[in-house]
């Protein structure tokens, strides 16, 4: 994660007060993470404070600042989610895992997010790992699910 | 217009070339909602089996055609005759369809969801009409015509079913014609608040100036809606045909598309559609030789929910946080970078070339006289035929939950129209037409067009918490009463569905929310204690049980039940062995197991994991007063009370 790195994301960009948003994106998913350095970093491109700019990646939920795991599980708890169980799966995942939403394992393997809809509603419970999505899951199946990703 | 009309040509001969091909060509709904059932795995079965057998045929990617439930849908037509469409297909399944229709002309009846007569192919014999099938039968396909039906990938596809024909028609009659179609056709922001288009466009038409611009709010953050997603990733060219039709009426050259950076699928199929618009002349510099410029961009959101309020948007796309401010001035007048700009919903401006095509007057054909049109809903929940649907205005619940969804399997006990800012309504509002004025009149909202339909499972205090803890979550924090009203709320519900409520809670909570209702700045928390009123209002008996019985009939509230087993019931199977996490279930294969209370944190997975209904709940609290409901529930297991 070298300063070289950094330039070469934020060569995309003219710097103009439109393109936070987007340039945070992209840093996140370089690096999978918004780092102190990064927040640095964006801060002296775009000539804003960092305590603006961590203002304005802090108010939406899709940048995080701790680093991810290898694989990203979504849980899904959108409504329809929820009403066929959503936090049941949610629950088993963090017991099974032994971390709560929003941390890493120790090992690095897995971190959990609660996101509120993917929009695959009509095949609720649903849960995301990396790129795929699981229907229907069911909480006895979670174990087998994971092992396919250890 | 000659360009076009040779764009036009050359697509529609590579369209009919598709029926007329010498191949079979095989259809594959590769949406969200296709690849989440496994799709991917289908379209990989489908390769090799063709390679096996040495079989030519063409894949075809389509998107959704609306009922997800039958996902992964595949479509195979033999040269010359009609789509026949098998549904929940797997890679067995392929194999088996492939080898019988491929090789021997067989279509596997018993497989078969039906055939799609409405194109050049000549039908197949005993194959029902797909569009037969009783969630498809009273649907109306305006906006979501192409759904399903073309790849969306590829804009000859497009072209060749009249797409692009609203725009040129547009360019043709001009502006002052377009604005006066729309208002013809008296079509209402589909967003939720049911503003007429029309009058937004001319209010934002006025302003002096030449910058303006047009967004197409695709932030569905509605939990429980995928309307729009369906819609870009079945066909984007619709979406961006009438964003393009909306700039040249509105008089703006620069559109934006936002959308929710959670459909990585559907960011891309609009990537990819725009490039095509602009290799083939659609977009940029003097449109199809006329005078019109315009460029589309797509800013992706970053997850908040309060940025579908439109003064929260234009903030998030100026790269502020997504705060919304006081309005008046309206964005009409005062938008993005301070010009005069117009957002609308994906699905408006997917109706838009429909309408410019054939009129105001064809569109009112459909719905009620204050409602026209059609509407598209996300059907979901305890529902068994859960997708996407479009229907006219003005049909009831009843007709959209029943007719079209098939009903629920247990009781039905409520319906959520509007997502986290709409309303909770019983079975005696199922009646209740849908339209913007008669769902308002109930306390709800027609909303987005998030439908989430409930059995006797939910608990409705546990609903109306999971909305407030969702709104309470994404108040962005401005104002008061929102921010520190809902936070109250929460806690509130929190008290009554834990059992440690009073009443003087539940008069509370009515007062609050009518405070929050009218001291909150904008939409999110105008509307957030909506589910709270409602389910007060129309379900106070389980309010009253939960606080007076500690008694949650729905079995969801947790510390209010103790779980065990029916030995009688239990098989030994060890499912519900397996699905505790927590080691609370002990036992032997055929042997009936047991659940240890002290080790029991009530999460329900053994419950939903059972196949015999051998766990049973029972309340700890009730007392066995028959006082609430007159029937005694409540001093029986729960589990057995449930009708299978």
């Amino acid at each position: 994660m070298s300063k070289a790195g950094y330039a070469d994301v934020l060569s995309f960009f003219k710097g103009e007060a439109g393109d936070v948003i987007p340039i945070l994106q992209k840093v996140q998913s370089e690096y999978g993470y918004i780092s102190p350095e990064s927040i640095r970093q964006i801060s002296r491109f775009l000539k804003i404070s960092e305590n603006e700019l961590y203002g304005i990646a802090s108010f939406y939920a899709q940048f995080r600042f701790t680093k991810p795991g290898k694989h990203s599980i979504k849980v899904c708890l959108g409504t329809a989610c929820h009403v066929q169980g959503g936090q049941v799966i949610c629950e088993s995942l963090e017991r099974d895992l032994g971390i709560l939403a929003g941390q890493t394992t120790p090992d690095g393997q897995f971190d959990i997010q609660r996101v509120a809809c993917l929009g695959c509603c009509s095949l609720a419970p649903v849960i995301q790992i990396d790129k795929d999505i699981h229907s229907k899951v069911a909480s006895i199946e979670l174990e087998e699910t994971l092992k396919k990703y250890e | 217009m000659s360009k076009y009309l040779q764009l036009r040509e050359r697509a529609q001969a590579k369209w009919n070339g598709l029926k007329s091909s010498s191949v079979p060509v095989i259809y594959l709904g590769t949406a969200s909602c296709g690849r989440a059932a496994g799709a991917l795995d289908v379209m990989e079965a489908i390769k090799q089996t063709l390679e096996k057998h040495h079989l030519e045929a063409r894949i075809i990617t389509v998107g959704c055609i609306g009922p997800c439930h039958l996902e992964p849908i595949m479509d195979i037509a033999l040269p010359g005759r009609a789509r026949v469409s098998y549904g929940n297909v797997t890679p067995q399944k392929v194999r088996t369809i492939l080898e019988s229709y491929l090789i021997k002309g067989d279509p596997v009846r018993k497989l078969v969801l039906g055939q799609l007569k409405n194109g050049r192919g000549e039908p197949v014999e005993d194959i029902p009409d797909f569009f037969s099938y009783p969630m498809l039968q009273s649907q109306i396909r305006v906006v979501l015509r192409n759904c399903g039906v073309i790849d969306p990938e590829d804009i000859d596809h497009y072209l060749a079913n009249d797409g692009y024909l609203g725009l040129m028609t547009a360019f043709e009659n001009g502006p002052e014609w377009v604005l006066g179609e729309i208002r013809e056709a008296g079509i209402r922001g589909r967003g939720g608040a049911g503003f007429p288009t029309a009058k937004k466009w001319e209010i934002c038409r006025n302003q002096p100036g030449k910058d303006k611009y047009i967004i197409c709010n695709a932030d569905e953050g509605d939990p429980g809606a995928f309307m729009n997603r369906s819609l870009i990733e079945g066909d984007p060219h619709a979406v961006l045909e009438g964003l393009t039709i909306a700039g040249f009426t509105l008089g703006a050259n620069h559109g934006y598309i936002y959308i929710r950076a959670e459909y990585p699928l559907a960011v891309e199929c609009l990537r990819n559609a725009i490039d095509q618009m602009h290799r083939y002349g659609f977009l940029g510099r003097n449109i199809m030789g006329s005078d019109f410029n315009f460029e589309i961009k797509i800013k992706e959101g970053a997850g908040a929910f309060v940025c579908g309020e439109e003064t929260a948007l234009i903030a998030s796309i100026e790269g502020r946080r997504g705060m919304p401010r006081a309005r008046p001035p309206y964005p009409a007048t005062h938008g993005l970078f301070g010009k005069p700009t117009v957002i609308n919903n994906t699905e408006t401006l997917g109706t838009l070339p429909n309408i410019v095509c054939n009129g105001g007057e064809w569109y009112r054909q459909f719905g009620t006289s204050g409602n026209p049109g059609t509407k598209t809903f996300s059907l979901v929940g305890k529902v068994k035929r859960t997708g996407l649907i479009e229907v006219p205005l003005g049909m009831t619940l009843r007709q959209i939950i029943f007719d079209v969804g098939g009903g629920t399997t247990k009781p039905f006990k409520a319906v959520q129209t509007g997502g986290p800012s709409g309303g909770c309504l019983s079975s005696e509002f199922l009646d209740s037409s849908v339209d913007y004025e008669s769902l308002r009149s109930i306390g709800s909202i027609m909303g987005s067009g998030g439908l989430i339909v409930m059995d006797e499972d939910a608990c409705v205090v546990d609903v109306a918490r999971y909305f407030l803890k969702f709104t309470q979550k994404e108040s962005c924090g401005k104002c008061v009463p929102c921010r520190v009203g809902t936070s109250h709320l929460t806690t509130m519900l929190d008290r009554i569905s834990s059992g440690n409520a009073t009443l003087e809670d539940l008069n509370d909570l009515e007062e609050l929310s009518q405070t929050v209702i009218k001291g909150s700045l904008c939409g999110l928390g105008q509307t957030a204690p909506n589910p709270v009123l409602t389910t007060i209002r129309y379900f106070r008996n389980e309010y009253l049980e939960h606080i007076e019985q500690k008694y949650c009939r729905a079995g969801i509230c947790r510390g209010m039940y103790e779980y065990h087993i029916d030995e009688k019931l239990c098989t030994g199977c060890m499912i519900c062995l397996k699905a505790c996490s927590s080691d609370a279930i002990s036992g032997s294969r055929r042997q009936p197991h047991t659940i240890d209370l002290a080790k029991c944190i009530q999460c329900r997975a053994c419950y939903l994991a059972c196949k015999f209904d051998a766990i049973k709940v029972t309340p700890l609290h009730y007392l066995g007063e028959a006082s609430l409901d007159g029937n005694g529930r409540g001093s029986q297991v729960l589990g057995e009370e449930v009708p299978a």
